[in-house]
C-alpha cells in the first residue's frame, strides 16, 4: 500500500497549468482555513484514527472485490473486478468524503454544512454526517435534478437537511455549485462548504482526492493478496472525477497499470449533447479553477447532458487535467446507449443494479477487456449502486410498474444466459 | 492616468466621492444596453461599470444573475461588449469592464486589454481574479496602460489586503458586506473598518460596492470611501420600467448623484 501523500498540487493549488484559486477574495480566508485544517489533520495521527474509526463502524470500510465472472464473459476474456463502493453507508463513495470533511468542519468550529449534488448521492451523503455531527445542513440541486432524482431529495430532507432547488441556468450541477458558492461567501464565518469533488478552488482538488484515495489503498492492497499482483488496467467514470482520482491515486507509479477515465459521451461527442469534458472541451476556468470546460468561443459555459446526473456537468477536476495532458491516464466518452446496456448486462449476470454513473465505467471496462485480452485483470471503480436510478432506467427500458406486458418473462428463459444487447428490453 | 483615473481627481476636487454606476452590456439587449448606460451618464453618474454577461456569475445576487441570462439570450458576445463600451466611450465617459475571468482567458488575455484600450475603456474590475493568479494580467494591464481593480473584501487578513493594493491601480473594490451583489436595506457596518485598512497601505482612491442602492446609504458611503458603486439598483429599474428604462434609470441615477453631493451631517 503506498502511503506516501502524492507531491501535487503545490503550494498554490496547481496541477501543472491546472487548478489555483478563481474565487472572490471574500473566500480566500476560508479556503486558507481549510487548507491549514487539512494539512494538521492529515498529519495528525487522532485525526486520522477518528475517520478510520467512523469509516469502518459507520460507512462499512473496507469495501470488497468481486470478481463479475459472467459479466467477464462479455469482456473478450479479461477478468473484471468490481470495488464495491455501492455497498458503503448511503449507497456510494462520496460518504468516504463527506465523513472526512464533516470531521473538518467541526475542528474548524464551524456549525453549519452546505454542498451542491447532481444526482443526489454526494446531498445525501452530506446530510447524512450533517445529523451523525448535529450540524445544520443546506443542499443545493438543479431543480432539473431534483425531479429526476426525486427520491434522494426526499431521503436528504428525511435526514433533516434543507434541500434548495435552484431554478437559474441550465437547472442542473453547474448552477448548484453557482448557488452553494454564492451561499458559501454570505455565511462563511459559520458554514463550511462540503465540496464534492476533485474540482473546485484548492485546496478541495487535494483534500477530496486524500479522503477517497482509501478506494485505491484498499483496492491495490486487496488486489494484491487475491492475485498477488497488480491489475493491468483501472477504470472509472469521470463527472467532476472524485471517485476516479480516489482509485487512481493508489496507482499513479505503477506503469504497468494502465488507467482508464471514462465520460458522460451523452447522445454522442458529435451531437453536442453530451459531458464529455476532456474528450471534447478545451482549457478554461469554471468553479474557481483553470481545468478543462465545455465552453463556446467567448468563454460562456456550454449547458452538458447525460442520462446520469451525476456526470451531467461541464467541468472536471483539475488532477484529471492534468493527468491527461501528461498522459498517465487516457480518457475516452462512454455514450448514454453504452452505459445503460453495460447496466443491463451487469443486472442480469451478476445481479448488481449499478448506479448511471457507475455504468459508464462497466461499459468502458467491456472495451478495456476486450482491447487487454484473456487473463488481463481489470479493476472497475463501482462507484455506486442504482437505487437512485431505478426509474430512469425503467424508463429507459420501456419497463415501468403499469406496464403489464412487460418483456422480461420472454427474457427470462432458463438457461439462456444473457440477453443480447439493444433496446428495449 | 486613463479615463477613470481623471473623473476620480475630479470628484476629488471637488470634495466627494464618485458615483460608479454598473450595468451588464447587451442588457436587455445591445442598442438598449448602450441606451441604458448612456441614461446613467446623463443622470450624473462619474465612472460607468459596463458588465460583460457571463453564465456562471458565482459573485452576482439573483437580480444582477438574471440580467446576465437575459443578456446573454439576447446574444451578448464579447464583441458586443466590446463595441457597447466603444459607444460609451465614445461619447467621453470614463468607464471599465467588469468581468469574471474565464470570458478574459478565451478572447486572450492580451488582445482583450488591447481592444479595452482600443475601444477607449480604462481598466478592469475582476470579481474572481486575484492577484495571485493574475500574471497574465499584470503583463497585459502594463503594455496596455489599463488600470486594474482588484476586490477586497471584510475577511481579507491585513496581508492580504496589502498584496492585492500592491497589484491595483485606479482604484481598489472594496466589497462592503460578505455577500454577493444586491441591494441591502441598511448600509454595511463592516465597510468603514474596511475602508479604514485599506488606507493603511494605499493612497489609492478605494470604492465601495455590495448593498448600495438608495441616495441615503450613497451619501452615508460616500463620507468614507472615495467611489460609491451602485450596480444591482440600477438593474432592478432596468427590469421594473422596461421600455421606461432610460428615463427611470436617469431619475435613479440622479438621485444617487444628489446622495454622493450631500454635506456630512452635522452633529
Amino acid at each position: 500500500m503506498s502511503g506516501v501523500r502524492p507531491a501535487l498540487p503545490d503550494a498554490a493549488g496547481h496541477f501543472g497549468p491546472f487548478g489555483g484559486r478563481f474565487v472572490p477574495e471574500a473566500l480566500v480566508a476560508a479556503l486558507d482555513e481549510l487548507a491549514a485544517a487539512h494539512a494538521v489533520a492529515m498529519a495528525d495521527p487522532d485525526f486520522q484514527r477518528e475517520l478510520r474509526q467512523l469509516l469502518t463502524s459507520y460507512a462499512g470500510r473496507p469495501t470488497p472485490i468481486t470478481e463479475a465472472r459472467r459479466f467477464s464473459e462479455h469482456a473478450g476474456g479479461a477478468r473484471i473486478l468490481l470495488k464495491r463502493e455501492d455497498l458503503t453507508h448511503t449507497g456510494s463513495h462520496k460518504i468516504n468524503n463527506v465523513l472526512g470533511q464533516a470531521l473538518l468542519t467541526v475542528r474548524m468550529g464551524k456549525k453549519r454544512v452546505i454542498a451542491e449534488t447532481g444526482a443526489g448521492q454526494h446531498g445525501v451523503a452530506t446530510a447524512t454526517a450533517a445529523a451523525l455531527f448535529g450540524l445544520d445542513c443546506t443542499i443545493y440541486m438543479g431543480e432539473e435534478d431534483t425531479r429526476r432524482q426525486a427520491l434522494n431529495v426526499a431521503r436528504m430532507r428525511l435526514l433533516g437537511a434543507d434541500v434548495v432547488p435552484v431554478d437559474a441556468g441550465t437547472r442542473t450541477l453547474k448552477d448548484a455549485i453557482n448557488e452553494a458558492f454564492r451561499d458559501w461567501v454570505t455565511t462563511v464565518e459559520y458554514t463550511h462548504y462540503v465540496f464534492g469533488t476533485v474540482a473546485g478552488p484548492h485546496p478541495f482538488p487535494a483534500v477530496v482526492r486524500d479522503f477517497q484515495r482509501i478506494i485505491g489503498d484498499e483496492t491495490r492492497t486487496q488486489v494484491l493478496d487475491a492475485l498477488g499482483r497488480l491489475p493491468d488496467a483501472v477504470v472509472a467514470c469521470v463527472g467532476g472525477g472524485s471517485n476516479a482520482i480516489g482509485i487512481f491515486t493508489a496507482f499513479l507509479a505503477d506503469p504497468q497499470v494502465r488507467l482508464y477515465g471514462f465520460e458522460a459521451g451523452g447522445e454522442g461527442i458529435e451531437t453536442g449533447r453530451h459531458a464529455a469534458t476532456l474528450s471534447a472541451g478545451s482549457r478554461g476556468v469554471l468553479h474557481g479553477a483553470r481545468t478543462y470546460v465545455l465552453q463556446d468561443a467567448d468563454g460562456q459555459t456550454r449547458p452538458s447532458h447525460s442520462i446520469s446526473a451525476g456526470l451531467d456537468y461541464p467541468g472536471v477536476g483539475p488532477e484529471h487535467a492534468w493527468l491527461r495532458e501528461t498522459g498517465r491516464v487516457c480518457y475516452q466518452p462512454v455514450t448514454d446507449a453504452e452505459a445503460m446496456d453495460a447496466f443491463r448486462l451487469l443486472a442480469r449476470t451478476e445481479g448488481i443494479l449499478a448506479a448511471l454513473e457507475s455504468a459508464h465505467a462497466l461499459a468502458g471496462a467491456l472495451r478495456v477487456g476486450r482491447e487487454l485480452g484473456p487473463g488481463s485483470v481489470v479493476v472497475v471503480s463501482l462507484s455506486g449502486r442504482g437505487d437512485k436510478d431505478v426509474q430512469t432506467a425503467a424508463r429507459w427500458f420501456g419497463l415501468d410498474a403499469s406496464d403489464r406486458s412487460s418483456r422480461s418473462a420472454a427474457y427470462r428463459r432458463p438457461g439462456s444466459g444473457v440477453d443480447v444487447p439493444g433496446r428495449p428490453m | 492616468m486613463t479615463a477613470v483615473g481623471e473623473a476620480l481627481r475630479r470628484c476629488r476636487a471637488e470634495g466627494r466621492a464618485a458615483l460608479v454606476g454598473y450595468l451588464p452590456a447587451c442588457f436587455p439587449d445591445v442598442e438598449r444596453g448602450i441606451a441604458n448606460l448612456q441614461a446613467l451618464l446623463d443622470g450624473g453618474v462619474d465612472i460607468l461599470e459596463i458588465g460583460l454577461p457571463y453564465s456562471d456569475p458565482v459573485l452576482d445576487g439573483p437580480v444582477i444573475a438574471r440580467a446576465a441570462d437575459v443578456a446573454l439570450r439576447a446574444g451578448s458576445t464579447t464583441a458586443a461588449v466590446l463595441r457597447t463600451l466603444e459607444a460609451v466611450a465614445a461619447s467621453g465617459a470614463a468607464a471599465v469592464i467588469m468581468t469574471y475571468w474565464n470570458p478574459v482567458e478565451q478572447y486572450g488575455v492580451d488582445r482583450f486589454a488591447a481592444a479595452v484600450a482600443a475601444a477607449g475603456g480604462s481598466g478592469l474590475v475582476t470579481p474572481d481574479l486575484l492577484p495571485d493568479e493574475a500574471e497574465a494580467w499584470l503583463a497585459a494591464s502594463d503594455a496596455h496602460g489599463l488600470d486594474r481593480i482588484f476586490l477586497v473584501a471584510p475577511s481579507s487578513t491585513d496581508e492580504r489586503i496589502a498584496l492585492t493594493v500592491r497589484f491595483c491601480r485606479g482604484f481598489v473594490y472594496a466589497a462592503s458586506v460578505m455577500g454577493v451583489t444586491g441591494v441591502r436595506e441598511r448600509a454595511s457596518v463592516q465597510a468603514p473598518e474596511l475602508v479604514a485598512r485599506v488606507r493603511r497601505y494605499t493612497s489609492l482612491p478605494v470604492g465601495v460596492g455590495l448593498g448600495v442602492g438608495t441616495a441615503e446609504q450613497a451619501a452615508e458611503v460616500a463620507q468614507y470611501a472615495d467611489a460609491v458603486i451602485v450596480g444591482s439598483a440600477f438593474v432592478r429599474c432596468v427590469f421594473d420600467a422596461g421600455d421606461d428604462a432610460p428615463a427611470a434609470l436617469r431619475k435613479l441615477a440622479a438621485d444617487l448623484a444628489a446622495g454622493v453631493r450631500r454635506m456630512p451631517a452635522t452633529g
